[in-house]
């Protein structure tokens, strides 16, 4: 079949060449403004930028002949767990004819997480075959993931601009073509070793900044007007509290892992808000722990479970003496609102580490 | 003498100022942008030119706002620096304990906690334009009644209308209707100024500590409804700057200043004759990839000589 799936990140990658294996034939579209006014155009009003640009790419999709959607569900009360749906209907109702396959989690229920793998794999691969394909595929998007958290530490210390955005380009295709484990495993030495090589200010010290927020906007840099590179590029490191490889552990395979952000949020928050809000304020905790300068969170506008995050932030950059900042993103592709807030957050945050460096000193 | 130029190119106003060594303002220029940063960058300084004493040497530029790039490329200026640090500096040099900068412009509207001289903590306006200085031109034009007299017609008010203040559309029909009920003018205005300010204070100003001496400025600082309002919700004296419109331009002013001061640099100015020059600028959708860029470009006599918005260095000029 002709599949499509929902482009966020590095991840696309890996997707690709999942269902490549499988036999299938791909379309990946990478968001653009043409997915955004398609994807605005079908698409609820109030729903959050996250629902409208998959709408709109897997509309550019179908254009182009796809006729499978595979996609993930979701738990917690928070409605993208009912978007597949959705966004199922709305295609339909337009007129194209295709399949939808959700993975909901795995712990809701053993027997549909399966059919589904089945009904994606098709019947010619053993169990053995699919579990040995999705291990390597697994394999995969952890290497990306540990190149991108290079490129993090790499691009504020980078001596010409936009030099690592070039290599990490670069690095993706490499490991984009890598065919086996082996293959993988040398492709992220080759791509390490070319940021490495990228020319540094090896003296440079750079302001930390944590990224927190909605999954989606937070992985898809088209959603966040390139946040990461924007940031980088003025000099700041930065460190994403989302992974997907994080994610799909916590959320599909296992119970969730004990990494202390529940506990980190429990004196402000001590229950699921859905998405990704209660990750929010414990990440900001966290961060604050770990010596971080300050912290940015990006929200949907009108995501819910962000604007309670939003709420109780305050408090906690209170009692941890670390300044946050709110960016809700939409439809917008004009970048200098973002800039120029972002610009004034790092000024702020530079002021209060000389601050701190002068009292001590 | 020397002089330090600050210019605020904002979405409604582009705002001019110099200042002297001591940081006082020397002259002052308001203009409308109407859409067209380079001419009205051009005019303005044509017109500082002729006003300012002649024995003035400007020593420094500094440029702020949303066309700050833009204009530091056609005027060359020392420092480009975003709004809303440029605020905060002027503030704390005029208002030197300040605590709270509440500051509504054009399009934007913005709170800033300083201690000790400091930024610590702000917030702008994401989404919405509502209780902004754009809504109230509408507001006043749509009544027929001259901006200047608006907040003195709030303050007439003895029996305020509750207005809808969370968007501008819904504050627009609110007024409407209780217009047609028949309420008076004064009491629907006063009402507006009290729904723009809850407005102010939910959004922007939700979870920050706004402490006294509180520093209004902006645009919007001008009307005295809006101030009384502001007064009236947070139980304190709200202090507005002799050049609360210009407050920008004085911070872009200043920083320039201290820079030049600072590093013992010569200014990277490019002299009043740039009004005489003649920039383009101009825009393509590049059709690269499908990241679509916006490429802008600035041409000085018909040579390019910046070019921003492209995601890759496809458009980079070659230095």
């Amino acid at each position: 079949m002709k599949v499509t799936f929902p482009y966020m990140g590095t991840s696309n990658i890996v997707f690709k060449s999942i269902m490549e294996e499988l036999g299938h034939e791909v379309v990946v579209k990478k968001p653009s403004k043409r997915t955004l006014s398609l994807g605005t155009e079908h698409a609820p009003e109030f729903a959050c930028i996250p629902f409208k640009i998959l709408l709109g790419t897997y509309l550019e999709s179908l254009e182009e002949g796809a006729d499978l959607i595979v996609t993930s569900g979701g738990r917690g009360p928070c409605r993208a767990g009912h978007y597949a749906q959705l966004q199922e209907k709305i295609l339909h109702n337009l007129g194209y004819d295709f399949e939808m396959v959700v993975f909901e989690a795995l712990t809701d229920s053993f027997k549909d997480f399966f059919s589904n793998i089945r009904k994606v794999a098709g019947s010619e691969l053993s169990w053995w075959q699919i579990f040995k394909l999705i291990k390597k595929e697994w394999y995969r998007l952890m290497v990306l993931d540990d190149i991108e958290r290079l490129t993090h530490k790499v691009r504020p210390r980078e001596l010409k601009k936009g030099t690592t955005t070039n290599v990490f380009a670069e690095a993706q295709e490499i490991v984009a073509v890598a065919k086996t484990e082996e293959e993988i495993k040398k492709a992220k030495e080759k791509s390490f070793e070319l940021l490495n090589d990228v020319p540094q200010d090896p003296n440079y010290e750079p302001l930390k900044i944590g990224i927190i927020g909605e999954i989606y906007v937070v992985l898809e840099p088209f959603a966040n007007l390139e946040l990461e590179k924007t940031l980088g590029e003025m000099g700041v490191e930065v460190d994403r509290s989302i992974y997907l490889t994080g994610w799909t552990k916590d959320h599909t395979f296992f119970v969730p892992k004990k990494d202390g952000v529940e506990e980190a949020a429990k004196p402000y928050l001590d229950q699921l808000v859905g998405g990704h809000g209660l990750d929010s304020v414990g990440n900001t905790v966290l961060y604050a722990q770990n010596g971080f300068d300050g912290v940015i969170q990006l929200a949907p506008f009108t995501c819910i479970p962000e604007i309670v995050a939003k709420s109780i932030l305050p408090e906690v950059s209170k009692d941890w003496n670390i300044p946050f900042l709110t960016i809700f993103l939409d439809e917008k592709t004009g970048k200098a609102g973002v800039t120029t807030r972002l610009e004034a957050f790092v000024d702020l945050i530079a002021k209060k580490r000389d601050e701190a460096r002068d009292r001590i000193s | 003498m020397n002089g330090y130029l600050g210019i605020d190119v904002g979405s409604v106003s582009t705002n001019l100022v110099v200042i002297n060594s001591e940081g006082e303002v020397l002259e002052k220029i308001y203009l409308r942008t109407k859409g067209q940063p380079i001419d009205v960058v051009q005019r303005g300084l044509k017109e500082l030119k002729q006003s300012l004493a002649d024995d003035i040497e400007i020593k420094g530029v500094g440029t702020t706002g949303s066309g700050r790039n833009l204009t530091s490329v056609v005027v060359g200026a020392d420092t480009v620096k975003n709004e809303i640090t440029a605020h905060a500096v002027a503030s704390s040099h005029i208002v030197p304990d300040v605590r709270t900068v509440l500051e509504i412009g054009g399009q934007d509207s913005k709170i800033t906690i300083l201690r000790n001289g400091i930024v610590v903590d702000f917030a702008m306006n994401t989404v919405c334009a509502a209780g902004t200085g754009s809504f109230l031109d509408q507001q006043a034009a749509r009544l027929g009644i001259p901006i200047e007299d608006f907040g003195k017609m709030a303050l007439k008010s003895k029996n305020k209308v509750r207005i809808a203040g969370r968007c501008s559309v819904f504050a627009e029909s609110d007024m409407i209707h209780k217009q047609q009920m028949g309420h008076n003018l004064e009491d629907i205005i006063a009402g507006l100024c009290e729904a723009l300010v809850r407005n102010y204070l939910n959004n922007v100003g939700q979870g920050k500590d706004i402490l006294a001496p509180v520093v209004f400025q902006g645009g919007v600082a001008a009307n005295e409804g809006i101030k009384e309002a502001f007064a009236e919700a947070l139980e304190t004296e709200i202090v507005v700057p002799e050049h609360h419109d210009v407050m920008g331009a004085i911070g872009a002013a200043l920083l320039a200043k201290d820079k030049i001061v600072n590093d013992g640099e010569e200014t990277s100015f490019k002299g009043w004759n740039v009004t005489e020059i003649e920039y383009t600028p101009s825009s393509f959708e590049c059709e690269g990839c499908a990241n679509l860029c916006e490429v802008i470009e600035i041409r000085m006599d018909g040579e390019i000589v910046s070019r921003w918005g492209h995601r890759c260095n496809k458009w980079d000029l070659a230095q």
